[in-house]
């Protein structure tokens, strides 16, 4: 996934005329390795509901490239799109709203086998072989439909839909958020189990850096539509560069009693991704803003092998260095 | 998972979960206002059906000397009207009218008004301007005036009535369309049917539809009782049925005259209307109940 970018249109007025753009995701560039899990962090608003559609072409890019072994998914044609749409599938937030309320549980399973045209009752079978997988025994929820079950059920209803097409890569928007603590710890050793036993690749999307610590190997930390920060979830954790990834990890509560929040992290709202500040989008809300910060953006650095950082904090003067 | 493990040992006493439909239906039979309206309705459609059998006398053949002879007088249990024809058959006779007035441009409007809306919403764009913008010119007169607007056009007639009616009808189903489909079709189920690879057809019809058809039937199923008044009003008018055959709103014009001399005779086509709209409207609130999801 090279320079993916997104901008929306923001229509308004009469005559429909695009008034401004709405940059929800802006050249985002990363690589997720088979058996990764890639965790992408950051504040509600920053892209990443919107990067996850874009990884499975939900929506069409404005600019930028999503490979998928090597093949140029948005070059793909009709079908070779279904072909692929096999191989990558999306897990979503909402519990409540994934789920067709006309649809029994094994039928919303069983639709994705159907539309790629395997019998019915096969698919049938395997839907719920599959629900049986993710803990719902097929034989009491079978036959029910998403109202009647509580949210954990429905997020695993969802997981084994996305999972009934053998996929290789599992996007997950959120899978959890919506869910109670405990309910989450389920889901998640579920989808950490399903994970080894199908050697899966995620890409989990999360606003919440336990899990999203618990989960990845490697994670991105986004903010307002940019990628600030990559590395592995050991060294974000340990050794956060970004004055925003600090922040983050500053903001989520310890349980230890000699880490207490002893400065506010953040204040304030982000600023609006519709006219972003220039340069660094962080420096409004940054603690060691400098000039420089307004000039331009600064481009991801590595402060080690597998880390790299946007800041200037981390980037050595071009004035210096001449 | 250790719960459905447990579960699979045991032996599992599965108690079918009742589907969709059964559990309309089940709500519906234990509906009683719904039930009784139900009741009225089928009696009332029932009866216009067989008006040819159950009529005691030819509808448009009166007898001078019987003119407004009052309910309950002999040979006549409903009394006659102005020109001396029997009430009960006219009434039975005018309900054919007046049913078929009020369903059919119903009908017509939630099949067109549900392929439209439905189109508009799903496709979005130019095409959903062009539908919506369209239907908001036929919106932006009041029903009554449109109505009379394109029946005074068309010319007096039954099928004049269906048509103006009809074309009162369809924008409203289509804004109902409309307006659900948009809302349905940004849920995640839409996306997560795209995600899996299927086609628009397969969208539209399983996930698309099958949500989208409840509230449009509910929403046209409460404007059947509209339609049966405008189309009394536009016979009133002289715009509908013609003379003499039996409509109610045609019998209240002609009986209008008569209020003084008969008070009762005159209401009782009024009374026909409003007790078959009525009908018409508990059994629509009845279904949108029925048809509500509980979570």
């Amino acid at each position: 996934m090279l320079g993916l970018r997104k901008h929306f249109p923001l229509r308004g007025g009469v005559l429909q005329r695009t008034q401004a753009w709405v940059r929800a995701v802006d050249g985002v560039s990363f690589e997720v390795a088979p058996g990764e899990t890639l965790g992408v962090v950051g504040e509600s608003g920053c892209g990443k509901s919107t990067l996850a559609r874009l990884l499975l072409r939900l929506i069409e890019p404005d600019a930028g490239r999503v490979a998928f072994d090597g093949e140029d998914v948005r070059a793909a044609s009709a079908s070779r799109m279904k072909r692929l749409r096999r191989d990558m599938q999306l897990v979503f937030q909402d519990p409540y709203a994934s789920l067709n309320p006309r649809l029994t549980i094994e039928d919303t399973v069983a639709f994705s086998l159907l539309v790629h045209g395997t019998p019915r009752a096969e698919a049938r079978e395997r839907a719920r072989a599959l629900l049986g997988r993710v803990g719902l025994d097929p034989r009491l929820y079978g036959r029910r439909y998403a109202h009647e079950l509580s949210g954990g059920q429905r997020q695993r209803v969802n997981i084994a839909r996305a999972l009934v097409l053998d996929p290789r890569l599992l996007v997950l928007d959120e899978p959890v958020s919506a869910l109670d603590k405990s309910v989450q710890a389920q889901v998640l050793n579920l989808l950490q189990d399903l994970k080894a036993e199908r050697a899966l690749t995620y890409v989990f999307i999360s606003h919440d850096l336990n899990v999203i610590e618990y989960v990845s190997d490697r994670v991105l930390v986004m903010y307002l539509g940019e990628v600030v920060e990559t590395g592995t979830a050991e060294a974000l954790a340990q050794a956060p560069k970004h004055p925003y990834t600090q922040a983050l990890f500053a903001s989520s509560p310890s349980m230890d009693p000699d880490h207490r929040m002893d400065r506010l992290p953040i204040v304030g709202d982000p600023p609006n991704s519709i006219d972003p500040p220039s340069g660094c989008r962080f420096r409004t809300r940054c603690p060691f803003a400098m000039p420089r910060c307004a000039e331009k953006p600064p481009r991801l650095v590595p402060v080690s092998v597998t880390h790299e950082v946007a800041c200037y904090l981390y980037e050595a003067e071009p004035a210096a260095l001449a | 998972m250790a719960i459905s493990a447990a579960l699979g040992e045991a032996p599992v006493v599965v108690a079918a979960p009742m589907s969709y439909w059964r559990t309309v239906r089940w709500r519906l039979a234990h509906d009683r206002a719904t039930l009784l309206a139900g009741g009225v309705l089928a009696l009332i459609v029932l009866s216009a059906l067989l008006a040819p059998w159950l009529a005691p006398y030819d509808p448009s053949a009166g007898s001078i000397r019987l003119r407004l002879a009052p309910v309950g007088a002999p040979g006549h249990v409903l009394g006659t009207d102005e020109q001396g024809r029997d009430m009960l058959s006219r009434l039975l006779w005018g309900g054919r009218m007046t049913l078929v007035a009020g369903l059919t441009p119903v009908l017509v409007a939630f099949v067109l008004g549900a392929g439209l809306g439905v189109a508009a919403g799903y496709v979005g764009g130019i095409t959903n301007t062009l539908i919506m913008r369209t239907m908001d010119i036929f919106y932006a007169f009041p029903a009554v005036l449109l109505a009379i607007a394109i029946s005074g056009a068309l010319g007096p007639g039954l099928a004049n009535t269906l048509i103006s009616l009809s074309i009162v009808f369809v924008p409203r189903v289509v804004r109902v369309a409309e307006s659900a489909t948009v809302q349905v079709k940004s849920l995640e189920y839409i996306a997560a049917a795209r995600a899996s690879g299927a086609g628009v057809r397969a969208i539209v019809r399983h996930h698309l539809l099958a949500n989208v058809l409840g509230p449009i039937l509910v929403f046209s199923s409460t404007q059947v009782s509209l339609s049966i008044i405008l189309a009394a009003g536009l016979s009133f008018l002289g715009l509908g049925v013609t003379p003499p055959a039996a409509e109610w709103g045609l019998m209240l014009n002609t009986l209008r005259q008569s209020i003084y001399v008969n008070a009762v005779v005159p209401a009782l086509p009024g009374l026909a209307i409003f007790v078959t709209s009525m009908a018409f409207n508990l059994l629509s609130d009845g279904l949108r109940d029925a048809m509500e999801i509980r979570g």
